[in-house]
């Protein structure tokens, strides 16, 4: 069987879709828990509109914020999939028909000319990670990322006789360094080893595992658990107001590092965590998934 | 509920103090950095609205046009430190009294505020869909073929738009600066504990 490349661009329009006019329902659920415990008025305000917003965007399919990000995404390729070069050309066009259709705001700019491309394309953007997996499904997980969180993202090359109390030291520094700016509630990724590169891109990734979902590691999910509790304990509160809200979730991915470097990377993702998937099954099935 | 109106009464600002949450129903004007810096570069004869009437709005907005009629797609605060060079200038010349953002401004918006009796509030980061529902009309666009979408004055109509909630007041207090130090404060104290 063939698969439609109408009907896959048209999935991949409604998965953007999807991602950029509503939150995570996990996320959901962590900010109306959140909503609960904070005591303060301004926190509680600011809470209100965070959930009042995400019932806007869902019942009006409308973006939930005005900067719908750079469009990323994340590609679990099954080793045997038999389309990835079309879907490789489906996400770039879909990207453009989305900027159209939904419609997002142009976020494309070329750093030289300061020229905004219109249509949230360009040199090596959309942002498309490739990993190949075993089997002949491809899954494309969306990730629509804001300018505003990824601004207060952070490397550290971190000296390795610091060891894991420094990895602390630097994730906290960073969330009470960067307070209100990225929009908190945030849900903090974390990429520990690798080289700089690594680091990074697993921060990024680390935030594709649900909000309160720990890692399958005891002893990193241990560590996220730590990192939460004592993120909270800054005080920064919804939209830096301040309040117990501060991350709604810590989330780590790590690497094997080179004995001289300890790359510590951190990247905010704001409140407003939107992601969705698509899955093309072996017979080019296409099928969005919350 | 506590709704403002405009034109702007400046007795009524003078009495927010922060913690208030308030609404605007009437008119928000929008501007970011280039808005800015066009307006004080400007002689007062050739600026085409009233700036000390309306509220202000850091505010890059997603819109397009339907039917040849501006919609307002999403539109939620911008990061108002990047407007702390301009913010007191814009405030002494124009007479601003409500200026609505997001994540806070620094001292010298802060004495400027306290001079000319005026507020800074925060509107919630990223809730761009819920003012959107509160817009009822583009009223109006300035400089829009110089500026761009995202930096031109957009001139929204609104209805019972917010919670807005007064961060920074006339009296000299900035729950920024309050969150800031108690932030550095708990920083240290979780770090030892480590």
């Amino acid at each position: 069987m063939n698969m439609n490349r109408a009907d896959l661009e048209e999935n991949l329009i409604e998965g953007i879709r999807e991602a950029v006019t509503s939150v995570t329902d996990d996320t959901e659920s962590a900010l109306k828990d959140a909503k609960e415990r904070e005591e303060k008025e301004g926190a509680k305000v600011q809470l209100d509109a965070i959930l009042e917003n995400i019932d806007v965007g869902k019942s009006e399919k409308r973006p939930i914020c005005q900067d719908t990000g750079t469009q990323t995404f994340f590609v679990e390729l099954g080793a045997d999939f038999k389309w990835s070069g079309e879907l490789k050309n489906a996400l770039n066009s879909s990207v453009k028909k989305a900027t159209e259709k939904i419609p997002l705001r142009p976020n494309a700019v070329d750093p030289i000319s300061d020229k905004n491309s219109g249509d949230n394309t360009g040199r090596f953007i959309p942002s498309i990670h490739w990993d190949i997996v075993d089997g002949d499904e491809a899954m494309i997980h969306i990730i629509p990322k804001g300018g505003g969180s990824e601004n207060m993202s952070k490397l550290e090359m971190m000296t390795p006789g610091r060891g894991l109390k420094g990895v602390k030291e630097i994730v906290l520094d960073q969330i009470a360094e960067m307070a209100g700016k990225p929009c908190p509630p945030t849900t903090i990724g974390v990429g520990l080893g690798g080289g700089a590169d690594l680091a990074m891109e697993l921060a990024k990734k680390a935030l594709l595992r649900p909000v309160g979902e720990r890692h399958a590691e005891e002893r990193i999910a241990k560590l996220e658990e730590e990192l939460l509790e004592k993120a909270n304990d800054l005080g920064v509160g919804p939209m830096g107001v301040g309040g117990k809200t501060t991350v709604l979730d810590v989330k780590i991915e790590y690497a094997h590092r080179h004995p001289a470097s300890y790359p510590v990377a951190v990247l905010p993702q704001c409140w407003a965590n939107r992601q969705a998937k698509v899955k093309i099954d072996s017979e080019g099935e296409v099928e969005v998934i919350r | 509920m506590k709704v403002l109106e405009t034109p702007i009464d400046p007795e009524e600002v003078k009495k927010l103090r922060v913690g208030d949450a308030f609404y605007i129903t009437g008119t928000l004007f929008t501007a970011r950095d280039a808005a800015h810096e066009l307006l004080l570069e400007m002689d007062d004869e050739d600026i085409p609205f009233d700036p000390s009437k309306y509220a202000m709005f850091h505010c890059g907005p997603a819109i397009h046009k339907e039917d040849g009629e501006w919609k307002v797609v999403s539109a939620g605060p911008t990061t108002s430190i990047r407007l702390e060079i301009f913010e007191d200038d814009f405030i002494e010349r124009f007479g601003t009294k409500i200026i609505i953002g997001k994540g806070g401004m620094a001292d010298r918006t802060l004495k400027a505020l306290q001079k000319h009796g005026a507020v800074y509030c925060q509107y919630t980061g990223g809730a761009g869909a819920l003012m959107a529902n509160a817009i009822k009309e583009v009223e109006d666009v300035y400089f829009l073929e110089e500026l761009g979408i995202p930096e031109a004055f957009w001139m929204f109509r609104v209805e019972e738009a917010g919670p807005f909630l007064v961060t920074m007041d006339s009296a000299g207090n900035s729950i920024h600066d309050d969150v800031a130090k108690e932030v550095s404060k708990n920083l240290e104290k979780v770090k030892a504990e480590l």
